[in-house]
């Protein structure tokens, strides 16, 4: 047996995500529920917002300012992250009040919630991007609480090319490895099951909706 | 089209309406988007998912 790097990881990989839990095709039956979908959109509006970020990172300013097509385009940027923040938050909660970090997948917790920081920070740096009175006002107002908060020497959110290239470099660099680890993650460790029903103070395994041990199998949504 | 019948409907232009409650200062935009949020949230707990009387 290999012991360079390349042959432990691989056997690491194999190990803990097999092909039938990378790509799975059934999904065990709680999971057919619309709590467990804001996951998937909140994925699918982080897609829109990077495929139009990258649009307007070809075009540049004078054509998200001025031009129709420019225009349209920057309107889905900053929709698509209203979308990606609401199915963010509603996944948050929905996570939350499950116990998500239950059977070993606190670490997948963690790097969701890193996420969720790192997200807003992109925001941030993406409203002192656009180069208009707005992020004027939103830097002006920032730069007091970040330097009261002593990092205004190395973050200086008045420094337009250091705020522009956070945002379309750094940000969605550490956003992408840390939504692409989450997701291994939940493929390695599995979706949670629903809480166990509580019937008169007492916990009831065997109680319909949600029960522990429900685990016939359906197709993935 | 649409556009301009959502512009008349929600002016985003303007200067926000600040609701003031107690020590809570929120925008009436975002506390719409929160109520919002809330609604969908309590539906997907609700609402029958398709397929899932099939089993």
């Amino acid at each position: 047996m290999s012991r360079s790097w390349t042959g432990r990881l691989r056997r690491v990989v194999v190990r803990d995500l097999p092909p039938e839990k990378l790509l799975p095709d059934e999904q065990p039956a709680w999971v057919s529920s619309w709590a467990y979908v804001f996951g998937a959109l909140t994925i699918g509006a982080l897609l829109v917002v990077i495929l139009s970020g990258m649009a307007l990172a070809f075009e540049g300013p004078t054509w998200w300012h001025t031009s129709s097509a420019g225009l349209f385009v920057n309107s889905l940027h900053l929709w698509s992250v209203e979308l990606f923040f609401f199915f963010m938050v509603l996944h948050l909660w929905a996570q939350f009040f499950m116990a998500s970090w239950r059977g070993g997948r606190s670490f997948t917790w963690m790097v969701g919630a890193i996420a969720f920081v790192a997200s807003i920070g992109t925001a941030f740096t993406g409203y002192l991007s656009q180069q208009n009175f707005d992020s004027q006002w939103i830097g002006t107002q920032a730069k007091d609480g970040l330097n009261a908060a002593g990092i205004g020497a190395f973050f200086n959110v008045l420094d337009f090319g250091q705020m522009l290239l956070w945002h379309v470099m750094l940000l969605p660099l550490a956003l992408a490895v840390l939504v692409g680890l989450h997701l291994l993650l939940v493929r390695k460790h599995g979706v949670v099951e629903p809480l166990p029903a509580r019937t008169g103070g007492r916990i009831d395994a065997s109680a319909d909706v949600g029960a522990v041990g429900r685990t016939e199998p359906t197709e993935a949504p | 089209m649409i556009p301009g019948l959502l512009g008349a409907v929600v002016d985003l232009n303007r200067t926000p309406y600040i609701v003031h409650w107690g020590w809570l200062q929120i925008t009436l935009g975002n506390l719409v988007v929160i109520a919002l949020m809330v609604v969908v949230f309590v539906v997907a707990l609700l609402a029958p998912f398709p397929g899932r009387s099939r089993r």
